[in-house]
C-alpha cells in the first residue's frame, strides 16, 4: 500500500506503524491493536486529558495517549512497570474517592472503572481518606445522578455541550469538591436525550427506569428500528423475561450512530402496557362504546365512509393528514391515496404544524 | 530644577495600609500654607511613588535636594511638620529620624534594573515615566527595527520567563511570530497567586507603563493587534494604576491606530481575575479570558500555537515584560551583564518569613541565599538559627540551612529541589516545624486545585489527609514511603504544573528533613513545638506571681487560678494558641512535649 503523503512513523511496544499526522498516540496504537485503557476519552467528543489512566511513556516522560499527537520517530512504551505501576496508583486515588458499593450497582459488569480495578487488582485502596458524599438527590424524571461515583472524567459535560449543543450541565466548585451540575445545583431540567448517561463510565448516571430490573448479563439485545419518527434510529433493545427493560444505541449502526432522543432511550413501557391497543375498535351505535374488531372490518368502514363522504360532498371535503413518525414510503404512499384515490389535494403532515 | 526640593512619598499598598495617604496631605497642607513657602524660599513637590521594596519601615518618604537624597522612615502624618520646618526651611534633616544603618545594608547587594523607577517616580504619570527615558524603547523599535531583531537582541539578552517556568522569552516570541494567521495576541498574566508573593503587584502599582511599553515590543515583535492584561481583582490599586496608565497612553499615542503614525496599530484590555490560583496557568488563563471556567487544558497544542480564541497567543509574566524595555533601551548587553550563564539579569523577591528586613528585593541571578537573607535580609529575626528558606511558593521546595551557599539560578534551585518560581521566598528558622510548613503548601494547592485531573484532585487532598495525620500525632510508619509515592504519582501524572509541583514542599521536607517526619512518627514529639498534638503548656508554681495576664489573654478561658496564687491551665479546655506562652513576663508559662496517641497502621 502507498503511504499517505504526510505519514508519520513511529515504533509502540515494538510494533512498527505509520499514520498521519495529526493522529493522536491512542489512535494509532488502536491501529496495531494495542488497547490503552482511558476514563476520559471518548470518540464522540473532544480530547481532554482529565483522568491521565491512558499515560503512556515517551522517552522517559509519562504523557496521556489521548491528547499526544504522534511525531517522526516516537517510541512509545504503554506497558511498561513504571506506566503500569502509576496507572494502577491512578485507579487506586478514584476508587479511595467511589462508593464501594459495586454488588448492588447498576453499573456492575458494565463499569469502565470496575473493569480496570478488576484489571489492576485493587481490593483495598492502598490511599485512603474522605469521601465526597452528597445528601441530596436529583428530582428529574429521567435519569438517577450519583454524584458520589463520578470520577469527573468530562464526558457528560462534553457530550451535551458539544454533541447535544444543549449544554446543561457543568463542572462547579473546585478540587476534591467539584462536581458536575446543573445551574445553581438545581434539579436536572434538559432535554433528557440521555446522552450524558450513555457515555458515562462509572454508575453515576444511570436511567431510572432501569434501576433493579435486572443485570446485563441476563438480557437479551435485539436490534429494532425505533418507531416514533421517521428518522428511524436503530435501537438495541435489552429483553429479560420478554419485556423491554432498557434501550440504548450501539456506535456505528444506523443513522443515529449510538445516539437517541428522550422517547427513543426512555419511552419504551407503552410495549407492554395493558392500556395498549391490539386490534382495531369501532363504536357500532351512535353513543356505544368502542368494540374491537378485525382489520378488515376495520377498513371497510373507513374506506365506506370515505367514499360516501366523498360522493355526497366531493373529495375537496376530506383532508388527510400523515405522521413525522410514519417512514417516507408510509408518507408517500399516504399522499398518493389523497391524491389518486380519494382526488384531493387536502394532505398535510403533523411536522408543518 | 536645582535647588527645588522634590518629596517622595512611598503609595504603593503597603504604604497606603502604613498611613502614606495622610502623610502625603499633610505635606501637601504643610506646603500650601503661606508662611511656610515664605520660609522654605524653594519650590517644593510632593509625589507619591510606588514600592520602594522596604515595606516594613513605611511610610518611606524621599527629600532630594540638588540630587542628594534624605530617607525618613516610619513617618506619621504628625511628623511632617517638623520636617518641613527643620529639613525644607532650615536645611537641616531630621536626624533621629532618618534610616538607620540596615535600610542601606537592605540595598547594598541589590541591584535595581527592572525596578529602577519603580519607588523614583509618580506611577499615575506618563510624563514621568518618559522623563526617564520611558517609551524610548517602544519608539525605537517601531520605527527603527524589524520584529525579527527585537526577538534577537532577547535572545541575545538571555531573559526568561519570570513567571517560574524560566522558559526563554525571546524563543517563545519567536514561536508565536513564526505561527501563520494574521490575528495574534499578547497577554499579560498578573493573577499572581503565590501566598506572601507580591512582586507583580508592586511592579504594577509602581510602573505600569513599563510592562505596557513591554507589551507594545512584544505586540510589534510578534504582529500582535490586541493585548489583554490578566490582573487579580484582589489588587485595586494595581488595576487602578494600570487603567490610569493605558489611558494615558492611549492619549500620547502609544496605544490605539497608527501608533505613533508607524501604521501599526494595538490595544490592551484589562481582563479581571477572580482570584484563583490555577488561573495562572496559561491555559487556564485563557480558558478565563474566553468566559470559561479556569480549567487547564493538554498541550500540545501550545498557547503559542492556539491560544487565546483558538490564535497564537504569548503570555509573559509582569516582570518578564516590564524587563523588555530596559533591555530594549540599555541593551542586551547590559542584561546579560548580570546573572550566571544560564540565568540572566536580575530577579525580584519577596522575602517574607523569619528574617529581620523583610520588603520587595531585586538582585542579580548567582547571588547565594546567605548574602540575601543575611546581607540584604539582616538576618534571622530574634537571632534565632535558621532553619530553611522555601523559595517558589506552594510550586517551591525547601532549601536547608546547610545549602545557603546555593546559588540563586533557575538550574541551581532545581537542582537543589526548588525552583526559582514567580518570586517568593519564605525564611524559616528553629520554631518552624518542617511537617506544618509542607501541610501549610498542601493545604493551599488542595484547596486551589481545579478539579479536573484525578491526581491532582484526590492525590493532593490524600498528601494533606497524611500529613495531618502525621502533625496530629496519629502518623503510622510507612507514611513517609506513602507521602513519597504518592508524591512521585502527581508530579508525574498532574495535567498541569499546578499538579505537577505541589508535591515539591513534601519531597523536598522529606529529602532535608526526614529526622523531623520520624521524630513526629515514631518518637511523638515536634522538634520545633508547633504541632499543637504533641505539645502541652503547663505553669509552673514556683515562677507564677498570680499577675492574672495570661487568664486575661487566654480566649479559651482555660486559665484558673486567683490573683497573687498561682495559676493553672485547664488541658482539656486549652487550645494551644500560644497567647499565655507569650505574655507571661516571669516564664512561668512552659511550653512541654507531650506524646501522642500510638496508632498502628
Amino acid at each position: 500500500m502507498e503511504k499517505p503523503i504526510n505519514s508519520i512513523s513511529l515504533v509502540i511496544d515494538g510494533k512498527q506503524i505509520s499514520v498521519p499526522s495529526g493522529t493522536t498516540i491512542l489512535d494509532a496504537a488502536k491501529q496495531v491493536g494495542i488497547t490503552i485503557p482511558a476514563l476520559c476519552y471518548h470518540p464522540k467528543v473532544s480530547r481532554s486529558g482529565a483522568c491521565r489512566v491512558c499515560i503512556v511513556e515517551v522517552g522517559g516522560t509519562l504523557v496521556t495517549a489521548c491528547t499526544t499527537p504522534v511525531s517522526g520517530g516516537m517510541e512509545v512504551i504503554t506497558n511498561s512497570p513504571y506506566v503500569e505501576n502509576m496507572r494502577r496508583d491512578l485507579i487506586d486515588l478514584i476508587l479511595s474517592d467511589h462508593p464501594y458499593d459495586c454488588m448492588v450497582c447498576q453499573k456492575t459488569g458494565e463499569c469502565e472503572l470496575q473493569e480496570l480495578a478488576y484489571k489492576y487488582s485493587i481490593r483495598n485502596p492502598v490511599f485512603r481518606g474522605e469521601r465526597r458524599q452528597y445528601a441530596q438527590k436529583d428530582g428529574n424524571p429521567f435519569i438517577d445522578r450519583d454524584m458520589e461515583k463520578c470520577i469527573l472524567c468530562g464526558r457528560c459535560v462534553k457530550i451535551c455541550d458539544e454533541v447535544q449543543g444543549v449544554g446543561a450541565i457543568d463542572f462547579a466548585y473546585k478540587g476534591f469538591w467539584a462536581k458536575v451540575c446543573p445551574p445553581f445545583e438545581q434539579d436536572l431540567n434538559c432535554e433528557f436525550c440521555g446522552q450524558c448517561v450513555m457515555v458515562c463510565p462509572t454508575g453515576a448516571l444511570i436511567g431510572k427506569n432501569w434501576v433493579a430490573r435486572g443485570r446485563y448479563w441476563n438480557m437479551r439485545e435485539v436490534e429494532s428500528t425505533c418507531p416514533y419518527c421517521g428518522v428511524g434510529c436503530t435501537l438495541s433493545l435489552h429483553v429479560k423475561e420478554n419485556e423491554i427493560v432498557r434501550v440504548t444505541a450501539k456506535e456505528g449502526r444506523g443513522v443515529n450512530d449510538g445516539l437517541l432522543c428522550v422517547k427513543g432511550r426512555f419511552g419504551y413501557q407503552f410495549v407492554s402496557s395493558p392500556d395498549r391497543l391490539k386490534t382495531p375498535l369501532i363504536r357500532r351505535r351512535k353513543g356505544g362504546d368502542l368494540e374491537p374488531a378485525t382489520w378488515d372490518e376495520a377498513l371497510g368502514v373507513v374506506a365506506s365512509r370515505l367514499k360516501r363522504v366523498k360522493e355526497q360532498y366531493g373529495p375537496d371535503a376530506i383532508a388527510g393528514l400523515s405522521s413525522a413518525r410514519c417512514t417516507t414510503e408510509d408518507n408517500y404512499l399516504f399522499q398518493k391515496f389523497m391524491r389518486a384515490a380519494v382526488g384531493t389535494n387536502n394532505v398535510d403532515h403533523c411536522a408543518r404544524l | 530644577m536645582p535647588g527645588d526640593i522634590t518629596i517622595n512619598i512611598c503609595m504603593g499598598t503597603g504604604g497606603i495600609a502604613a498611613g502614606g495617604e495622610a502623610v502625603m496631605s499633610a505635606f501637601e497642607d504643610a506646603l500650601a500654607s503661606a508662611d511656610i513657602a515664605a520660609s522654605v524660599k524653594k519650590h517644593c513637590a510632593a509625589h507619591k511613588v510606588g514600592c520602594r521594596g522596604f515595606c516594613a519601615r513605611d511610610v518611606l518618604v524621599d527629600v532630594i535636594e540638588n540630587g542628594g537624597k534624605h530617607t525618613y522612615e516610619y513617618i506619621k502624618p504628625d511628623m511632617v511638620k517638623r520636617i518641613v520646618e527643620e529639613h525644607l526651611a532650615g536645611g537641616q534633616p531630621v536626624q533621629e529620624w532618618l534610616v538607620k544603618e540596615d535600610y542601606h545594608t537592605f540595598h547594598g547587594k541589590q541591584v535595581r534594573a527592572v525596578l529602577a523607577d519603580c519607588g523614583e517616580m509618580d506611577p499615575e504619570d506618563i510624563e514621568a515615566y518618559a522623563g526617564r527615558g520611558g517609551y524610548e524603547a517602544a519608539l525605537k523599535s517601531l520605527t527603527s527595527l524589524a520584529p525579527t531583531d527585537i526577538i534577537e537582541e532577547l535572545k541575545r539578552s538571555g531573559l526568561r520567563g519570570r513567571g517560574g517556568a524560566g522558559f526563554p522569552t525571546g524563543l517563545k516570541w519567536e514561536m508565536a511570530r513564526n505561527e501563520p494567521g494574521d490575528t495574534k495576541y499578547i497577554i499579560c498574566n498578573a493573577d499572581e497567586g503565590d501566598p506572601g508573593a507580591f512582586m507583580d503587584r508592586s511592579l504594577v502599582e509602581g510602573n505600569p507603563h513599563a510592562v505596557i511599553e513591554g507589551m507594545l515590543i512584544g505586540a510589534y515583535a510578534i504582529g500582535a493587534q490586541r493585548g489583554y492584561v490578566y490582573i487579580r481583582a484582589e489588587y485595586p490599586l494595581a488595576v487602578q494604576r494600570l487603567t490610569i496608565a493605558l489611558g494615558q497612553a492611549r492619549e500620547r499615542g502609544f496605544l490605539g491606530r497608527n501608533i505613533q503614525n508607524t501604521g501599526f496599530d494595538f490595544d490592551i484590555k484589562v481582563k479581571l481575575g477572580a482570584g484563583a490560583f490555577v488561573c495562572g496557568e496559561e491555559t487556564a488563563l485563557i480558558a478565563s479570558i474566553e468566559g470559561n471556567r479556569g480549567m487547564p487544558r493538554a498541550k500540545p497544542p501550545f498557547p503559542a500555537q492556539k491560544g487565546l480564541w483558538g490564535k497564537p497567543t504569548v503570555i509573559n509574566n509582569v516582570e518578564t515584560l516590564a524587563n523588555v524595555p530596559y533591555i530594549m533601551r540599555k541593551g542586551s548587553g547590559w542584561f546579560a551583564g548580570f546573572g550566571t550563564e544560564k540565568s540572566k539579569g536580575t530577579k525580584v523577591f519577596a522575602l517574607t518569613g523569619k528574617i529581620r528586613n523583610s520588603g520587595l528585593i531585586e538582585v542579580p541571578f548567582g547571588i547565594s541565599l546567605r548574602e540575601i537573607i543575611f546581607d540584604i535580609g539582616g538576618g534571622i529575626e530574634g537571632d534565632r538559627k535558621l532553619k530553611a528558606v522555601q523559595t517558589g511558593g506552594p510550586s517551591g521546595g525547601c532549601i536547608p540551612a546547610s545549602l545557603m551557599e546555593t546559588s540563586v539560578d533557575y538550574e541551581s534551585l532545581a537542582s537543589a529541589g526548588s525552583i526559582v518560581g514567580s518570586g517568593g521566598m519564605v525564611v524559616l528558622d528553629e520554631t518552624d516545624c518542617m511537617v506544618n510548613v509542607a501541610k501549610y503548601f498542601l493545604e493551599f494547592t488542595k484547596s486551589e486545585s481545579c478539579g479536573k485531573c484525578i491526581p491532582c484532585r484526590v492525590g493532593t487532598m490524600r498528601l494533606l489527609e497524611i500529613l495531618t495525620r502525621i502533625t496530629s500525632g496519629k502518623g503510622r510508619p510507612g507514611d513517609v514511603e506513602l507521602l513519597q509515592e504518592l508524591s512521585e504519582d502527581i508530579k508525574m501524572t498532574s495535567l498541569c504544573g499546578l499538579g505537577q509541583t505541589a508535591p515539591n514542599p513534601v519531597l523536598s521536607t522529606i529529602r532535608y528533613f526526614k529526622d523531623e517526619y520520624d521524630a513526629h512518627i515514631i518518637e511523638r514529639r515536634c522538634p520545633a513545638g508547633v504541632c499543637k498534638s504533641f505539645i502541652a503548656f503547663t505553669v509552673l508554681e514556683e515562677f507564677c506571681k498570680g499577675c492574672m495576664a495570661c487568664v486575661r489573654v487566654c480566649p479559651s478561658g482555660a486559665i484558673v487560678g486567683e490573683k497573687k496564687k498561682p495559676h493553672r491551665i485547664v488541658q482539656d479546655v486549652c487550645i494551644k494558641c500560644g497567647a499565655c506562652f507569650a505574655t507571661c513576663k516571669f516564664q512561668a508559662v512552659r511550653k512541654r512535649a507531650v506524646y501522642g496517641e500510638i496508632h498502628t497502621r
